[in-house]
Order: structure tokens, then sequence, then C-alpha cells
């Protein structure tokens, strides 16, 4: 066991290089003048401008909370760029032969080549380096079916009227700290607009990535599916190794109106700082969804990275019949901290939500799971199923559970299951005895725990999911 | 094959095998038998390579030092053990669990993967001869297994790991009759030359169907007395006292 122990506190970050590029930067800090320069930089229409301004004069106003289980030297928000960007080397890149090899090759070394998955996945891939959108593919595929698939930036140049419908619709712009903070200086993100009764014919999938020092990234990405559609997203997140602290302040709005469907799955592999707890980023996200009369709106997650990760992925219940799931795998190691969970907001009748939290823990890393389940005098005949299952690997690391039930209509039924245990030393030998190592034992003891969540995630990121956990949890094997 | 030479085992203080000596050739099924405490699993996890125990001796097994393997090593010299108490692993599918074990003492052998199709097929035949529903496969590894479930399971695992020495720690304890005697079909189905077995139990019932060369009583931390197939009648007739009493001390 203690070999494995060892193994989790030298692991080290693959995913850990820095690209030269040269990067277009705002000035340092927090103003007014900053957020015009951004609006001004992404050329948008003055509603949106006001938009901005209005978030950022209400953020002036608010502390940053103090309530998550988590620990961090204060943020110092004058002292980052809220704005980065590749310098265009030429005229910005109309197909994908156009796009920077330098940046390319980033992303081919993160193993998401964009000529391969447009070749060989059929995986449409929005890949976003710092703030901006380096390439859409399979646009074209998409367009055919009526699906809007592109940068959050074109989106507001090409489809305005449905970025001002829905933009802020679910996370205002002043719903929270870090919320308010995207709204104000939010760079780039994904939009995705799915018609009404439309299924949309492949998988989408982001791949975002932190490259500048010294950088926040604050993407905003926002997915509608209109009545009867059907959509699943994936987004995956890397940054480069760096001694200082990033922050990460993305928020992600999901509209499914009536009998639509939209499941959107992470695996978020962020930069978690190194051993001794420096450096990493800070991940503060915000992510909701709203379900109308029948909708499911359905989270995974899969979060291995990240040296804090603040994130509750939730579903306001709205519509009659609507279903809300989350499922969510956390891995912390070293001094990594998660405070995560989810809230389900229970407004129609029958409306049903599941909550399935898998929390591992090892070397000093503290793992929280933090969830809300809200049955409104509306909701009668709400229901849902919480199980929050903890693993603890070693002895200096923490799990905490806190499930919070508000009822306020007894018809409803809630449901709360929560369970804590070890990688036991009779299970690693079982599996030693049968002629497995112990780290391929540990390996498959883990990804046997978290099952239920990888069976949620789509097919071809569930393998690439439990190689992430091997590679995080073993460090040295691999 | 087996020999093992003045093997003392303790746990701190408490000393649980005290200069035990065995020595099983290649071919022999050998009983062990003995009162509760004896040492009889700690005898078994010893040559397994659990750790947690204080070890003196040697033991070779086809010439090689035993006691200096890991315990993955010491499955892939082929040294299989059926445990008394098989873990449960949730959320590991037994099919999967099989297949990578098997893969697992393959890869340490030099010896190419078995890809999933032709491992299935495998499978189910040796399932069928057990006796155990196909759904076996699809199911958590021991997960929700009921008693008798369990020990077929290992001995499915026996029968396509198809090591050169299996010890089975009570094997035969809590099954019904069809299970027992599911058991003692693999075993003997098993049998052969080239493969030796430590069979530890407490009843005479499973050697009826599976005559051994020897019997051992283990009392005290070590071999007090052998015999052949006959002892194990004559223990069950008249109890270990007899024995015991007569044996030094």
């Amino acid at each position: 066991m203690s070999n494995v122990v060892d193994g989790l506190v030298d692991r080290e970050y693959a995913f850990g290089f820095h690209t030269n590029l040269e990067t277009d930067l705002a000035p340092k800090g927090l103003s007014e003048g900053v957020i015009r320069f951004i609006s001004t930089k992404k050329q948008e229409p003055d509603w949106l401008l006001q938009w901005r301004l209005d978030a950022f004069r209400h953020f002036v106003t608010l502390e940053e909370p103090t309530w998550p289980n988590v620990h961090h030297r204060p943020i110092d928000y004058q002292d980052m760029h809220y704005w980065a960007a590749p310098k265009p080397k030429g005229p910005a890149p109309k197909s994908l032969e156009e796009v920077d090899p330098e940046i390319r090759a980033t992303f081919d070394k993160l193993g998401i080549s964009l000529a391969e998955q447009e070749r060989l996945s059929g995986v449409a891939v929005d890949a976003i380096l710092d703030s901006v959108s380096v390439a859409t593919t399979f646009k074209a595929q998409l367009a055919e079916a009526g699906v809007i698939f592109c940068s959050f930036s074109e989106a507001v140049q090409r489809h305005p009227a449905l970025v001002r419908e829905y933009l802020g619709s679910v996370v205002g712009s002043r719903d929270n700290f870090f919320a308010t903070l995207n709204s104000a200086v939010f760079s780039d993100g994904s939009f995705c607009f799915v018609p009404a009764g439309v299924r949309c014919p492949m998988e989408l999938s982001t791949y975002f990535r932190i490259n500048a020092a010294k950088t926040g990234q604050f993407e905003r990405t926002l997915i509608v599916a209109e009545e009867g559609a059907s959509v699943s997203y994936l987004e995956g997140c890397t940054a480069p190794m760096r001694d200082e602290h990033q922050l990460h302040a993305a928020v992600v709005e999901l509209v499914a109106l009536d009998d639509a469907s939209i499941k959107y799955s992470t695996v978020q592999n962020w930069y978690p700082g190194d051993a001794d707890g420096n450096g990493g980023i800070y991940n503060f996200v915000t992510k909701r969804g709203r379900a109308g009369a029948r909708a499911r709106i359905s989270w995974t997650q899969v979060e291995t990275g990240s040296a804090i990760t603040w994130k509750y992925p939730s579903v306001i219940l709205q519509g009659d019949d609507s279903v809300g799931e989350f499922y969510s795998v956390a891995v912390t190691t070293n001094h990594q901290q998660a405070d995560t969970g989810t809230k389900m907001i229970h407004i129609g009748r029958n409306t049903t939500s599941t909550i399935v939290s898998k929390g591992i823990s090892a070397g000093h890393a503290q793992n929280t799971y933090r969830g809300l389940v809200k049955i409104l005098r509306s909701a009668s005949g709400a229901r849902n199923h919480t199980r929050c299952d903890s693993l603890l690997i070693g002895s200096n690391c923490g799990a905490h559970t806190f499930p919070y039930v508000e009822v306020k209509n007894d018809t409803a039924q809630v449901e709360h299951e929560a369970s804590t245990s070890k990688v036991s030393d009779d299970q690693l030998f079982y599996c030693r005895q049968r002629g497995l190592s112990e780290e391929d034992a540990t390996s498959m003891i883990i990804n046997g725990f978290c099952r239920e969540v990888f069976d949620e995630l789509p097919m071809e990121y569930a393998v690439e999911a439990q190689a992430l956990m091997r590679l995080t949890l073993e460090g040295a094997v691999g | 094959m087996l020999c093992i030479d003045g093997l003392t085992v303790s746990v701190g203080a408490k000393a649980i095998l005290n200069g035990l000596d065995l020595e099983v050739a290649t071919g022999e099924v050998h009983v062990i038998m003995g009162p509760n405490g004896a040492g009889k699993t700690t005898l078994a996890n010893v040559l397994a390579g659990h750790d947690g125990y204080d070890v003196d001796g040697r033991v070779t097994f086809d010439g090689l030092d035993l006691l200096t393997l890991t315990p993955e090593a010491r499955a892939a010299a082929g040294l299989f053990l059926a445990f008394q108490h098989p873990v449960e692993i949730p959320g590991v599918g037994n099919m999967y669990f099989l297949r990578t074990a098997v893969n697992a003492v393959r890869e340490q052998q030099g010896l190419p993967e078995v890809a999933a199709r032709e491992f299935l097929t495998l499978a189910r035949d040796q399932m069928a001869v057990l006796g155990m529903d196909p759904a076996f496969l699809t199911r958590f590894v021991n997960d929700g297994f009921s008693g008798g479930e369990k020990k077929r399971n290992e001995i499915l695992q026996m029968s396509l790991l198809e090591p050169r020495l299996a010890v089975l720690d009570e094997t035969d304890s809590g099954l019904d009759i069809d299970a027992l005697r599911a058991v003692a079909d693999g075993i003997e189905r098993l049998r052969s030359p080239e493969r030796s077995f430590v069979i530890i139990t407490h009843h005479r019932r499973l050697l009826e169907d599976v005559r051994p060369d020897r019997v051992h009583v283990l009392n005290g931390g070590r071999i007090v007395r052998s015999g052949d197939h006959r002892l194990a009648v004559e223990l069950e007739a008249s109890g270990y006292g007899p024995t015991l009493a007569a044996a030094p001390a």
C-alpha cells in the first residue's frame, strides 16, 4: 500500500508543457477600462458591453465567499490579465490548415489533433486556447442539421438575437461572486443551438487550455436545445505547469425547452499544483441548467485536476415531469482541495433528480461533497435519490459530505445514501494473488468504485477517463 | 515442487507457525487438517505472500526462493490460492477481472494475451462444467455472491489460471451438496501429473471425491502427524484429541 501512496505523492503532471506564442494581453487588473477594452477587441454590440458593465459595477460591491471548505491565500484580482489572445501571424484562419502550426502542435500534444478528430472520431471540436476559439470543425455538417456550434464570440456576431435571448437566462449576470466576475470579463467560450425536434448528429466537444502566464480564463458556454431537441456535449480541460496560481471562473448555462435533452460531460484535468501545493488552477465554476416540461438535463463530471475546485452543476427542474441528473467523480491528491456537488431545484410536478457522487482522496487532499436538494411547494410528487461515496487512500486525506435538503411539499420523496471506504489491503492482496501488480490492482479497484459515473460518459471518453484516473493516481506508472 | 523447511511465522509477539516442514512432490495432492487456530490459514497466506507476518525459514517452489517474491510474481510462477473468504470488488466485472488476471499472469510468463472473444469461450466452457450461470460473468467480482457462488468462482479462477500449485483454504466449508460436488469435480478435473494441490479442510466429505496422496495434521504451528487418506477417516471418527495427545509437544 505504501508504494502506491508514494507513487501518488510523486505523481507529475503530464500536460505541463507551455507553448511559445506571442500573446496579445490586456493590461493587468480589473476596471471599466479593461472591460471596454475586451468588448472593443471583440467588436461587441453595445447591449453586451452594458451587460458586462452592469455585472462589473455589481462585482465591486461583492465579497469573495468564505463558506466553501477550501483554504487558499487571498486572490489578488488586480494582479492578473483578463484578456490574452495568441497574436495572429496573419489574417484569421479560414480552415484548419490555416491555424498556427504551434497552436496545432499544442493540441497534438494534448492528444486531440484537430485533423485526427475531424478524420477519425466524428467528434466536432471547438478548441479554445486562452481566450480565442482557434478552429471549429464539422461546422458544415452541423449546419446541415440546423445546429449552430461555434465560439461564443462568433455567436455574438452572427446570432446576436439568440445570444441576447438566452444569455444570463439561467445564470444571471449578478448570480454569485465568480459568475458576476465572469459576466464582466468573459472572453470566449462555446455556443450551441439545436433547433426544435433536431437530434444533434454528433457528440460536440470543446477543449480548453490555459496557456499564457498570469492569466485568468473566463469562458462562457451557452447551450440551447429547443422543444424536443437533444444534444450531448463534452468539455475537456488542461493547463501548463506554473508556479503561481491561475484563476479559472467559467459559467455554463444550459437551456432545455420542453421535451429536450442535454447531456453535458466534463473531463477536467487542470494543473493541480506541485506536491507541496505550489501553483495550480483555482477552478471556480458556475454551471446550471433549466429544464422545461419532460426535459432532461444530465451533468457528468470527472474532476481530476485543479488546486481548488469549486463547482456545483445544477438543474432547475421547472417543467412538470422534468429530470435532472448529476454523476460525479472528484479525485484529489497531494494538496488539492475540491468542494463540489450539485443543486437540484424542484419546481414542476413529478420532477425527478438523481445524484451520484464519488469522491476519492489521497495524499493530504480534502474532498468535499456539497449538495442541495430543494423541493418547492409546487413540486408535488417530486423525487430525489442521492448517493455519496467517498474512497480514502492513505491516512492523511479527508472526505466531507454536506448534504442540504429543503422540502416544502409533503408528497415528495427524498433519499440519501452515503458511504466512506478505503482501498482495502484484502482487495489488493486478492488481486495481486491473481497476478495483478499493485498499481494495476489499485487502478482496477478505483475504476470499479467510479463505475456508475464512467458508465454515463460517452464511450470514447469513458476509456479516456479511466486512463486519466490511472495517470492521476499512479504518477510513476504509465 | 514445494519444499517448506523450518517455516516460522509470527505476528508481533504471537508465534503461529513454529518450524513447519512439508514437502509436496509434483502431481501430489496433500491435505492439511487441524483444529481451529492451528495456523492453517496463516500457512496459506504466507505461501501466497500476504504481508504483515514475520517470516523465517525457507520455502522453495520449483526451485524458486518463494519468500523473496511479490504475491504477483508467485502467481506468475504458478501458485494459486483459493481464498477462504474471497473479497468483493464492487464495480469490477467478473469477466474483466478474470481475463485481466489470466493475461497478467501470461504477460509475466512471456506469453501473448488471450483476446476477449477467445477468453469468453474458454470461460463459458469452464462455467458450464462447474454448473455456473453465465450471468456470473457480468456480475461484479464476488459482489453479492452467496457463499457457494464465491467458492465456485474461486474454482473457476483456478481452472482458467491453470496453476502449477493450488492451495485451497477451506474451499469446501459452508457448501451445500451440489456446490461441494462442483468444487470436488473442479479439483479432480485439474488433477494432473504436472500439478500439485495443498487442500486445507475440516471435513472428510471432500476427500470422498478427491482422494489425497497425503494427509497431515497441523497443530501448535507444526505438522504433528502424517498419513495417507485413511488418516482423515480416523480423525473424523475419533477427533483430534488422541492424535494431539500422542504427538510430541
